[in-house]
């Protein structure tokens, strides 16, 4: 197969993906029995009413890991090609590529100093 | 026969009776796609069977025993229970995203068998950049998760949701760091590339961290325990999908269970060398059993560890990733390669693992594995430490505790 074939196949294989759980969910859908009342679609809290909005703001913390995870996916799409090409590297290549992480680890210890790791 | 000469034979054959050439080669694809991914969907309903039986088993019961043999058929009335229960969706739910989370999440699961090679001849597609795919498409179902936790309008459902996003997140950056080691080693991102390089030696001899840190991090991006808190039955109820009904339901537990067959297959690749086995080359069926033998063992082995370990708190979770497993993958991945490289230098280090023999790969194998037994050990030295400061200061507590009930006793 040539490269396009191949993400010909991906393609078709992402659109197919789905099909194949929602196929079982309509089998149910035509079967299933249907007696919806107010009490049974309402949202689910133990018993009593839902107070307020659910779609609340949610912690910082949440957020600042988010924030370190993006650094660190980041620069992590980085070093693939660099670990691809270890083998032919010279010395230089090398180092850039040593000092790259040099500058993630870098940045994850002043996270950690700043007490951005700590669950609060 | 090939994967690639059957698609191409079948496009040939209806070429030649009459048929449309676009037409001919679409069908062709589309009967390789429902091959490969029948591989997946037909594990799954063994998987649910498997899964249930070693819980009970490890939990003292009997399991499923009653629909056919040793209740292999479970499944099947399992799947018939499902279909004719009613599928309730919250009024106050956003319809569109809370359909769509379910089927998300399945396909994400089995959208990764696409870069899977089942046999050094039966793959779907041998794409250059495997290992990174792999990554990309795991992390749609962490999106399908926190889809279904919002979508629900429920305060468990999005608490669920929320940790999700905090745990699943933070476990991908050791899981990604620990994949660059059998990149760096194969030097190409095809799993096919990764899997031929280990026919001097597994990657799992060269690096036993790398894999120990990819194995827990798996076991973190499925949610099992001890990370298990997505679910966390006794305090969220269900956590993400407690609205889910019916179906759609039974969607989201088969994902899970694919998830972790998945990874142990995936896990057999990485560094257990795949099909290699004795005589895999004989025939691709004792290849294919080669590959299904180690990564059934992995699974049965995250089965057990999810059986029998606690649940983690979610703070000793996030430190737990980040100020250990995070900085342990990067000083792994640096020790290694630093390792490496000097070793090519001076000549006894292959350039290409590809065509490299035991003979060439083993002075490689036992400075690296020297290298990590040197880091085990000094992390555990680093382990025994902060363990018997946590013991002294629970002891201070505890004292102390002692003596004030006493007090107040007086």
């Amino acid at each position: 197969m040539n490269v396009l074939n191949e993400w010909a196949f991906v393609g078709l294989f992402a659109l197919m993906a789905p099909v194949f759980p929602a196929l079982p969910i309509v089998i149910a859908w035509l079967f299933r029995p249907r007696k919806p009342n107010v009490l049974k679609s309402s949202t689910y809290e133990c018993g009593v009413e839902t107070i307020g909005d659910t779609w609340v703001q949610f912690r910082v913390q949440y957020y600042i890991y988010g924030l370190i995870f993006l650094i660190f996916d980041v620069e992590m799409v980085f070093l693939f090609p660099w670990a691809v090409a270890y083998n032919e590297l010279n010395l230089f290549g090398f180092v850039a590529g040593f000092l790259f992480i040099f500058l993630l680890t870098d940045a994850l210890f002043y996270a950690w100093k700043k007490n951005a790791l700590d669950w609060k | 026969m090939t994967m690639d000469e059957l698609c191409t034979g079948l496009c040939k054959l209806m070429v030649e009776s009459g048929a449309d050439a676009g037409l001919a080669q679409f069908m062709s694809l589309l009967v390789g796609v429902l091959l490969v991914s029948g591989v997946p969907l037909l594990t799954v309903i063994i998987l649910i069977w498997v899964e249930r039986k070693v819980a009970a088993r490890i939990q003292d019961r009997i399991g499923p025993n009653r629909v056919g043999p040793i209740g292999l058929m479970q499944t099947f009335a399992d799947l018939l229970k499902l279909l004719g229960k009613e599928d309730i969706t919250p009024t106050s739910a956003d319809r569109a995203l809370y359909n769509a989370a379910p089927l998300v999440s399945f396909a994400s699961v089995v959208l990764i068998w696409v870069v899977v090679p089942f046999t050094p001849f039966h793959f779907g597609v041998d794409l250059e950049i495997g290992a990174l795919y792999f990554v990309a498409v795991a992390s749609l179902g962490t999106l399908a998760i926190m889809t279904a936790g919002w979508a629900s309008n429920n305060k468990y459902a999005l608490l669920g949701a929320f940790r999700v996003v905090a745990l699943l997140v933070s476990y991908e950056v050791p899981l990604v760091f620990a994949l660059l080691v059998p990149v760096m080693l194969a030097g190409s991102m095809s799993m096919l590339d990764i899997v031929n390089a280990q026919s001097g030696m597994w990657f799992v001899v060269l690096s036993p961290l790398a894999f120990a840190i990819f194995y827990i991090s798996s076991q973190a991006e499925t949610g099992r325990a001890p990370f298990d808190l997505i679910e966390a039955e006794s305090e969220l109820v269900a956590g993400f999908n407690i609205e889910y009904s019916g179906m759609k339901f039974g969607m989201f537990f088969a994902a899970e269970f694919l998830h972790v067959f998945t990874n142990g297959i995936l896990m057999a690749l990485l560094f257990f060398g795949g099909w290699m086995g004795p005589l895999y080359y004989e025939s691709p069926l004792i290849a294919f059993a080669w590959l299904g033998l180690k990564g059934t063992i992995i699974y049965l082995t995250t089965l057990w560890l999810r059986n029998t370990v606690p649940r983690l708190r979610i703070d000793q979770i996030m430190a737990f990733n980040w100020k250990f497993l995070v900085p342990l993958s990067i000083a792994n991945l640096i020790l290694l390669s630093a390792a490496l490289k000097i070793m090519q230098e001076l000549g006894i280090a292959p350039r290409d693992m590809l065509s490299a023999s035991f003979v060439d790969v083993l002075p490689t194998t036992i400075v690296m594995l020297l290298i990590n037994l040197v880091m085990v050990a000094y992390l555990l030295g680093i382990l025994r430490k902060r363990g018997q400061e946590a013991r002294r200061e629970s002891g201070a507590n505890q004292g102390a505790l002692a003596q004030a009930a006493s007090g107040a006793g007086d």
